[in-house]
């Protein structure tokens, strides 16, 4: 869903930084000095993450003023994401429920708060904002790979469909087909028993895209919705994922401009601040 | 030699001066404990409270040589044994020894591969594993002459004991208690209850080969209600902020009043231990020396990762200061009455946390959040504990929606280790830490 390596500068003055090493991608953004993106280099994860932190940190921007010194000799820079603990020039590590919510508030919901829902590769997660931006409750589904990226990506694999095409085809389809199984594995075995019946790829990546939403929206359920609606992480670039969301909830989904990046900025913020 | 004579040399001689010096070098150490600067030393008391449960284990291990033995439930009316003289072994408790020792895994495998299903409680499996392969860290576990089984917590019980005495060849007294469904049981389930007590007394004489003294059984019902009483006083100490003993302390500590109810050396120790308590709240002690949030604990421990989750809270000034679980042990202390003991006992049996609605658990939970001004709760869904756990994710609403306190549903297993991952349950408590600002 992601190129290798995505890198953009919007200005020049870098005043903090935060990087969110997720199961899937690594993301660093830099803010400046009013918290706004300034820039951010994407990567596909690599297992050996102290290097890539490494790799990352000298890809990164100056910081104005001048990186070393702050914090104690420490870096403002702030980690989240499932590897945050092997960031060690990080001054802190933050949770990615309390980074990607203060990124996605400063994009989207400042002063009205709202529901965020964060599909990422190996977790999803619907945080309740208040209107001051802090977090009053939230719910992660970790445990089962049914409701994360990870689902689409396996079963994509097996239709022969290009990840990032996959919303398109699914929203192609004039008709879907229920997937009655909620486990990724067992998914998988029915699009297979699906395929042998002659059944088309597009109502099935339909069927298997209401799956996922359906388990989302038991978490949004438990959270409560309190509207906006908004989706950040990597699965909300798959057009499929709001449009459906918003045909579940009768809510209108909204996205940030960059999906991806919320709990890495939102750690940049945090930096900022410190 | 005879039985008494080993048993004698055995406990009262040698185990018993072993586990004295033991307590002294521990005393003389000064309570280690937590490795966290964060959390203050465990009580001063704490190498007696392991010794009066190590003395107890002691005294089981041989008890098939002089004494009559009964297996009980948790929640069963221990009084009538304890007043004929039994050896009363708990295993659940033996169970939670396991699982805080990092056994239970092991010995729960037995319980499976002799074909017990993964789903059966953990409790039960790593008993019944015990059973089967004689492992147990606690020596060696003596044979039951008798078994009581009471339906108050949960109904596995019921099919586990069934289990015990086929294969021990025991007989089996059950007391089946009615789900108090609203705020009162009726008075024919009270007096159902009570016929069957009295029935079971001829059953426990006939074993034990004595007659139940009434005067006895009234000693062991005042002591019983003096040890609950000043296990609920100690709990009740951290009304005052910052909490002198934290919950995690209360798991460790609670032990004698579940096991040793109704023994006079029980009352000592928690007379003991409340004077500690009032010591700490005179000097300002904290259990977490930082505490900055208190919290509410809902279930039973998650044994085996017991210092991790209290080193984690504590290191970010969380204080973990009640919990319904040793709660369950203090607030049934009014009904018991010495004077009137079979209908105080089919009362106060009939009326545990986990023989009442979900509605009653969160009315408990409110009202503690209230009275010991918490700021949260964490709700530990318990795989193995389905009584305990159902209707938790209601009342982790209804906590959030009508006390506007945060709560967190945690899943895990009191026992089963393979039932946790770790890194799930760091993140969300992290995130949940972050959240209570």
């Amino acid at each position: 869903m992601t190129a290798s390596r995505d890198e953009r500068r919007m200005t020049n003055s870098v005043c903090a930084l935060g990087i969110d090493v997720g199961s899937t991608t690594v993301k660093m953004v830099g803010v400046d000095a009013e918290g706004n993106l300034a820039w951010h280099l994407l990567e596909q994860a690599d297992p050996r993450v102290e290097d890539q932190v490494e790799r990352f940190l000298a890809r990164a921007p100056c910081l104005s003023p001048p990186l070393a010194g702050g914090m104690k000799g420490r870096l403002f820079l702030v980690a989240t994401g499932y590897g945050r603990k092997l960031v060690r020039p990080a001054a802190r590590q933050v949770t990615e429920i309390t980074c990607h919510a203060k990124g996605v508030y400063r994009e989207l919901a400042a002063k009205r708060g709202g529901t965020l829902v964060d599909i990422g590769g190996q977790d999803s997660k619907v945080i309740g904002i208040s209107p001051k931006g802090d977090v009053t409750d939230f719910s992660m589904n970790d445990k089962c790979a049914a409701g994360t990226g990870r689902f689409l990506e396996n079963t994509a694999n097996r239709l022969g469909v290009p990840l990032d095409r996959m919303g398109e085809v699914a929203l192609s389809a004039s008709h879907e087909v229920s997937i009655s199984s909620t486990c990724t594995v067992f998914a998988e075995s029915e699009v297979i028993s699906l395929i042998a019946h002659g059944v088309a790829v597009e109502p099935i990546l339909r069927g298997l895209h209401r799956s996922l939403i359906k388990r989302v929206v038991a978490m949004i359920r438990t959270v409560g919705l309190a509207p906006p609606l908004m989706l950040s992480g990597g699965v909300a670039q798959n057009q499929a994922i709001p449009r459906m969301l918003e045909e579940e909830t009768g809510e209108k989904v909204i996205l940030p401009r960059y999906p991806q990046l919320m709990g890495a900025y939102g750690a940049a913020l945090i930096a900022l601040e410190m | 030699m005879s039985g008494r004579l080993v048993y004698h040399l055995n406990v009262s001689v040698l185990g018993r001066t072993f586990l004295r010096v033991q307590r002294w070098q521990a005393e003389q150490r000064g309570a280690s404990g937590w490795k966290s600067q964060h959390l203050a030393p465990p009580l001063k008391i704490s190498p007696r409270v392991k010794e009066l449960v190590a003395r107890h284990w002691l005294e089981a291990r041989y008890a098939n040589l002089h004494r009559k033995v009964a297996w009980v439930t948790s929640g069963a009316p221990v009084e009538l044994l304890k007043a004929l003289d039994y050896c009363v072994i708990y295993p659940e408790n033996h169970a939670a020894i396991c699982g805080t020792a990092r056994v239970a895994v092991d010995m729960a495998s037995e319980a499976e591969n002799a074909g017990y299903s993964r789903d059966i409680c953990s409790y039960a499996r790593t008993d019944l594993g015990a059973m089967l392969s004689g492992k147990t860290p606690v020596g060696k576990l003596p044979k039951p002459d008798l078994l009581l089984a009471c339906t108050n917590i949960c109904q596995t019980v019921l099919f586990w004991y069934r289990v015990l005495a086929r294969h021990f060849n025991a007989p089996l007294v059950l007391i089946d208690t009615p789900f108090v469904y609203y705020e009162k049981a009726s008075e024919h389930a009270v007096e159902f209850v009570k016929r069957q007590l009295e029935e079971a007394v001829p059953v426990m004489e006939r074993t034990a080969g004595r007659s139940l003294d009434e005067r006895k059984l009234q000693e062991v019902g005042r002591l019983s209600r003096m040890a609950s009483q000043l296990w609920m006083e100690i709990m009740q100490r951290n009304h005052h902020r910052p909490a002198p003993i934290t919950a995690f302390d209360q798991f460790t500590q609670m032990a004698p009043v579940v096991e040793l109810r109704g023994d006079a050396a029980t009352v000592d120790l928690y007379a003991a231990m409340l004077k500690e308590v009032d010591e700490r709240i005179t000097r300002g002690i904290g259990a977490v020396k930082n505490e900055r949030k208190r919290l509410l604990w809902d279930n039973l421990p998650i044994w085996y990762r017991l210092r991790y989750l209290a080193e984690f809270l504590g290191e970010h000034g969380v204080a973990l200061v009640a919990s319904t679980y040793t709660n369950a042990w203090g607030e049934l202390t009014a009904l018991i009455d010495p004077e009137r003991p079979f209908e105080s006992m089919a009362r106060t049996y009939t009326y545990p946390i986990l023989n009442r609605g979900t509605g009653h658990k969160l009315a408990t939970m409110k009202r503690m959040i209230d009275e010991y001004h918490l700021d949260g709760a964490i709700l530990h869904s318990d795989r193995s504990c389905k009584p305990y756990s159902i209707g938790q994710i209601d009342q982790r609403d209804r906590l959030i929606r009508d006390c506007g306190v945060p709560a967190l549903l945690l899943e895990a297993d009191h026992n089963d280790s393979r039932c946790y991952s770790e890194e799930p349950v760091a993140n969300r408590l992290a995130a949940f830490v972050e959240m209570l600002g």
